[in-house]
């Protein structure tokens, strides 16, 4: 056993540290540290950034313009990058459209797609979730009939983040209704601008918009566009959401939180002393950084696992459920820490360009709103109760 | 023992109930939240002329003499409606604070005048660093003629943006976090010297931090014995504390009915989502947390108006500790057992959800009355 990295992992976390002292912008990195949101703006020039470096597409191959880091690689990736504040690479196009184009697309695809996807001129968004289709994904609705050359989509989408930016939305989408659910779903990649899609907002209830319905009305798309086999879809779209899944414990995400919401806890006052020094907080803060430990430790054995050749299927769902549940746990922690000023919203704080007085701590306007927002975690990528059936099922054979 | 409510009360409840479901639906809440004011000045004006805000104070000044249960059946419906108005700041408080400390000519000026809803009130008793301790008070008042001068900051005054009448808690004597040293000033809002930041909050209220900069006050303006308001503003607080407690019944069974019936009708893997049974579980947990507050709301409102002692105060926290815990319960669990539409704007859930998780930063979170409790546990 040795838990130690090895000479080649320490020198490629110091070049990760050299490139983000150097490249981050300043701006975008205190946005995220203080928990503002991001304009796509912030989202493009950081992926310009990466892309420049070669270190966007970490897990491609090289042929396509990938790095192929090793899976302790991007686990130092996923420290560093949050220790320094750089933003979450918005996934959809490099981290799930891409690799099912990759294992499943034919090579007029691959050609034509994945540059466009480094390049930062496509910005994809995931059509997989419907009104009536959530933990049971396969009960997709959304129509697409084959007309010649063309299928003709009609239905809608829904929780599609970031949709009103992106150009381009890869989507589940059904094209055999005779048979059983999972066997009669394709997987389409259409554009948001053709004719008949409409993107309407979703407000969330911390007042942002996030997330969006996408109509289809009389979608033409090409029959090139589809993925794989028709009716294959469910295969392609599960391999999608293991690599979903996997990222989405968020360890080092959790430890730059965990490190802001000391920050706030130091500033803020309880009896005449930093609240962090107070017993009954502490004790909180505390249990919360032994178990993001423990997490953070099972998530090190499982990259271990891989980078021996084993994959790794069910235990990143466990991680997913304790991954979330502790960021979820932190966000509390934060909002209790600001005692009665975590009901304020003085929505002032977060303009970029804002030197007034902090009405109860510099990063303090952006907590309560983060709490709300972050109940998504156990929600979305497959709720943690439908993760904990996948771990009774595939680990513990129940 | 009877748990049921006597006519009046019944009465008293009726009326609140089909006022809120008459004037209060969730578009109308929407498009309150999203006015200048933050609140409904014809709702305010309703609850006055229907004697709602006369509820708690004695008949010689123009009230119901209504007991702390009579204020949680008002209390339970405005949480039912997600009420913005000032309510609990004005009636119960501000109110209470003036019945129990006020000279007779104060009560003469304002306690009728509340009683009608004539008169708005906040309250500031918290600052920066006080956390939820009401006795960590910096604010200085310092005598000067036949007067005061006062200088400092009050935080989270709910309702202080349209408030006509604004009391505070100043120290006159003592260190900070001493009791004893503790007085109460009313403040008219619009006087020099003071400042107001403004803002909403997460729940859909608005309020404002108080700044007094050399604010110059009459005599007139002190309510109590100077240095000896530590004991009203406990007291009151306490009070306050009941109806917070009733406020959250309403919001927590709202959410539970929304929830219980979502996993009734929402179908996934073709049958009603209520039939998994790990969501039946929880949605017991849910309904058991609801009873636990919903006796520990009862319990706050029957101790509310008991004469002052450590026992008194002791059920009151052991009471916001429950709430507490079961309101962020039920918040976290009614958004999680509904799904990504539990998170949008436009559906009632997360409102309650808000409204549940923000009552825990009114008047101390679940850990303060912890360790009050075992404080005053220590002082019994």
């Amino acid at each position: 056993m040795n838990m130690n990295y090895t000479a080649d992992e320490l020198a490629f976390r110091n070049e990760v540290r050299s490139f983000l002292e150097e490249k981050l912008p300043a701006d975008i990195a205190a946005k995220v540290k203080s928990g503002r949101r991001l304009n796509r703006d912030d989202h493009e020039r950081w992926q310009q950034i990466l892309s420049k470096q070669g270190w966007y597409a970490t897990h491609w191959p090289k042929e396509y313009g990938g790095v192929e880091w090793s899976a302790v690689q991007k686990h130092i990736w996923d420290e560093e990058s949050n220790r320094y504040g750089a933003p979450r690479v918005i996934p959809f196009g490099v981290s799930m459209v891409a690799p099912v184009i990759i294992k499943f697309g034919t090579e007029e695809q691959r050609q034509y797609y994945l540059p466009r996807i480094l390049s930062g001129e496509d910005w994809w968004c995931q059509g997989y979730s419907e009104p009536g289709a959530g933990s049971d994904l396969a009960s997709v609705k959304t129509r697409a009939v084959r007309d010649g050359d063309h299928y003709i989509v009609n239905g809608q989408k829904t929780w599609t983040t970031l949709g009103q930016h992106a150009n381009k939305i890869f989507c589940l989408v059904r094209t055999n209704t005779e048979v059983k659910a999972q066997e009669g779903i394709s997987f389409l990649l259409m554009d948001m601008d053709a004719p008949g899609v409409t993107v309407r907002p979703i407000i969330t209830l911390d007042g942002e918009h996030e997330v969006n319905e996408v109509f289809f009305d009389d979608v033409k798309v090409p029959v090139e566009n589809l993925v794989g086999e028709e009716d294959k879809g469910w295969t392609y779209a599960k391999y999608l959401l293991t690599y979903e899944r996997t990222g989405l414990a968020g360890i080092g995400n959790s430890k730059a939180a965990l490190e802001h919401l000391k920050g706030i806890a130091s500033r803020q006052r309880k009896n005449g002393r930093p609240l962090l020094e107070d017993p009954t907080f502490a004790a909180r803060v505390a249990q919360i950084e032994i178990d993001l430990q423990a997490a953070s430790m099972s998530n090190l054995r499982i990259i271990a696992s891989v980078e021996g050749g084993g994959v790794p299927g069910a235990e990143s769902s466990m991680l997913k459920v304790r991954g979330t549940e502790i960021r979820q746990a932190i966000s509390d922690l934060a909002r209790r820490a600001l005692g009665p000023y975590a009901q304020p919203f003085p929505e002032e704080e977060l303009q970029d360009n804002y030197d007034g007085d902090y009405l109860a701590d510099p990063h303090g306007a952006a907590v309560s709103p983060q709490y709300f927002n972050l109940r998504k975690l156990s929600i979305f990528g497959g709720s943690n109760e439908i993760q904990k059936n996948i771990v009774s099922k595939m680990i513990l054979g129940l | 023992m009877d748990f049921t409510l006597n006519e009046d009360q019944q009465m008293l409840q009726d009326t609140m109930a089909r006022l809120v479901r008459g004037e209060y639906d969730f578009q109308k809440r929407l498009e309150v939240e999203e006015a200048e004011l933050g609140f409904s000045e014809a709702f305010w004006n309703q609850l006055g002329e229907l004697g709602l805000c006369a509820v708690p104070f004695p008949e010689e000044m123009g009230g119901f003499n209504g007991s702390g249960v009579d204020v949680q059946s008002v209390m339970t419906e405005m949480g039912r409606g997600l009420c913005l108005e000032p309510y609990r700041q004005t009636v119960i408080l501000g109110g209470g604070l003036i019945a129990q400390a006020g000279s007779d000519s104060q009560k003469d000026d304002w306690l009728g005048r509340i009683a009608t809803g004539e008169l708005r009130v906040a309250v500031g008793l918290q600052e920066p660093q006080s956390h939820y301790n009401l006795d960590d008070v910096e604010t200085r008042a310092e005598a000067s003629g036949d007067g005061y001068v006062i200088n400092g900051r009050k935080g989270v005054l709910i309702g202080g943006h349209a408030a006509h009448l604004i009391i505070i808690s100043a120290r006159t004597s003592g260190d900070s976090r001493d009791r004893a040293g503790l007085s109460l000033f009313a403040i008219d809002p619009e006087a020099a010297g003071i400042e107001r930041r403004v803002y909403r909050t997460m729940d859909g209220a608005k309020g404002c931090d108080l700044f007094l900069n050399d604010v110059q006050v009459g005599a007139d303006a002190l309510i109590g014995t100077e240095g000896a308001a530590g004991e009203a503003i406990q007291y009151q607080s306490g009070r306050a504390i009941a109806a917070l407690c009733a406020e959250a019944i309403g919001a927590m069974e709202e959410s539970v009915n929304l929830t219980l019936e979502y996993l009734k009708t929402r179908k996934q893997f073709g049958v009603p989502i209520g039939r998994f049974q790990v969501l039946q579980h929880r949605m017991v947990d849910m309904n058991s947390e609801l009873e636990q507050a919903r006796s520990m709301a009862i319990l706050a409102a029957n101790v509310a108006d008991d004469e002052a002692s450590a026992e008194r105060d002791r059920t009151l926290s052991a009471a916001k500790n429950v709430i507490g815990r079961s309101g962020q319960f039920i918040a976290e669990q009614a958004i999680q057992l509904h799904g990504g539409i539990g998170m949008t704007w436009e559906y009632s859930l997360s409102h309650y959800a808000k409204r549940l998780i923000m009552i825990n930063h009114q008047l101390g979170d679940d850990d303060f009355h912890l360790e009050r409790y075992v404080s005053l546990l220590e002082a019994g």
